[in-house]
């Protein structure tokens, strides 16, 4: 099989993410660099913490060969923010994953963490690094600007398109993004994780991948 | 030279046979008149008054619009939950096409759809799934071949034992064979 055919929909199968022929679509820089992370694994085990994305479940799934496990962290929050619980966030996220500790192999945040205040971020943060199985990674972005005022409550859904780009679509949310995190924030809530790519875009996201090197996961 | 032609013709042509071949359902009992573009399945549907508490397997393909609580097998079948479908139960089958809400997990031998409006919460095993823009899905998607195989062999050789995710247990036996 050429390493195209990975990124190549079948022919008889019909995309049922219907209505996305005009979302943008944008590179990303980090997204191959976490495929090559979990390269190499046995049925490597992913956790996606952003809305479910049919083309995403097949392109994980069916053509890298991952068991994927889909915790839409986006309604979470929503529900904080309706019934007015966000200060609740922290605790719920400490026990909202029943996973075993080191049982995944890589997790999508996506922007999850735009949306978080400061606790809530670390509350999360810290239950990724305790799922992570050593040598496992992480995908996230980040936004480096600080949001219009009122920012706009949309969620993003990113959608692979290949290894190079992701599509990016737009859907309602229950609040906008919060303040973005400074870099350092960033290192500490993933400690001891450690940052191994990061890239800078023209769309003031920051993309990022942390690994959890071995002799880390040893110590933690 | 016109009887050549004729006689070349079929050669060069594919075989008219194979798109109707394709079309009968593996199913289908053998001896049939070849006009397979006639043959019309049993549509079997469970309404949606209807209350299953049990175990439910067949034969044949089925469409629920109606409530199911226990364990459904259709081993070589499509199994079509439709939008009024509400499921808590194991689900085995060939096919699984989920438009209503199924609340335990789901083993295909050969796809798994969760179309607009249809709701999954729990695990998915088939070597192809599709989960449509607006469906609802938690839970983990499996798309190994081999789990799919040995999911389907574990349950055919112990279908007495429990699941990981939990079933409501069945109040009264109701299998439902066709």
């Amino acid at each position: 099989m050429a390493f195209s055919d990975l990124f190549r929909r079948r022919k008889d199968e019909p995309d049922l993410d219907t209505g996305a022929a005009q979302a943008p679509v944008y590179s990303t820089k980090v997204l191959a660099k976490f495929i090559a992370g979990l390269s190499g694994r046995s049925s490597p085990v992913l956790l996606d913490l952003g809305s479910v994305t049919g083309s995403n479940v097949t392109f994980f799934g069916e053509r890298l060969g991952c068991k994927i496990i889909v915790e839409d962290l986006s309604k979470d929050i929503d529900r904080a923010v309706n019934q007015k619980t966000v200060g609740e966030l922290p605790a719920h996220f400490a026990k909202r994953f029943n996973q075993e500790d080191a049982s995944v192999d890589g997790v999508l945040c996506w922007d999850l963490f735009d949306y978080l205040d400061k606790h809530s971020a670390a509350a999360l943060a810290s239950q990724i690094v305790r799922l992570l199985k050593p040598d496992g990674v992480v995908l996230a972005f980040f936004n480096t600007h600080e949001p219009k005022e009122p920012a706009p409550a949309i969620y993003t859904k990113h959608v692979v398109v290949d290894q190079a780009s992701l599509q990016y679509r737009p859907y309602p949310a229950a609040r906008g993004k919060q303040r973005p995190f400074q870099n350092r924030d960033i290192q500490r809530m993933f400690e001891p994780l450690r940052i191994t790519e990061q890239f800078l875009l023209k769309s003031h996201m920051r993309e990022v991948l942390f690994l959890k090197e071995a002799a880390a996961a040893a110590d933690a | 030279m016109w009887k050549r032609d004729e006689a070349v013709k079929p050669a060069s042509q594919p075989t008219p046979a194979a798109p109707a071949v394709s079309s009968v359902q593996p199913g289908a009992p053998v001896g049939l008149p070849a006009e397979p573009r006639r043959i019309e399945r049993d549509l079997v549907n469970i309404g949606k008054s209807v209350v299953i508490k049990g175990e439910l397997s067949g034969s044949e393909d089925l469409t629920i619009e109606g409530h199911v609580e226990g364990k459904i097998e259709l081993k070589d079948h499509l199994l079509t939950i439709g939008p009024n479908g509400r499921i808590k139960a194991q689900v085995f089958a060939k096919t699984v096409i989920v438009l209503g809400e199924v609340t335990g997990n789901i083993s295909a031998s050969e796809k798994v759809e969760i179309r607009d409006g249809g709701s999954v919460d729990g695990d998915i095993v088939s070597p192809r799934v599709a989960i449509a823009e607006g469906a609802h899905f938690r839970g983990s998607v499996d798309m190994q071949k081999k789990s799919v195989s040995a999911a389907t062999s574990a349950q055919a050789s112990s279908s007495a034992k429990p699941t990981p995710t939990p079933a409501p247990a069945p109040a009264a036996q109701a299998a439902v064979a066709h």
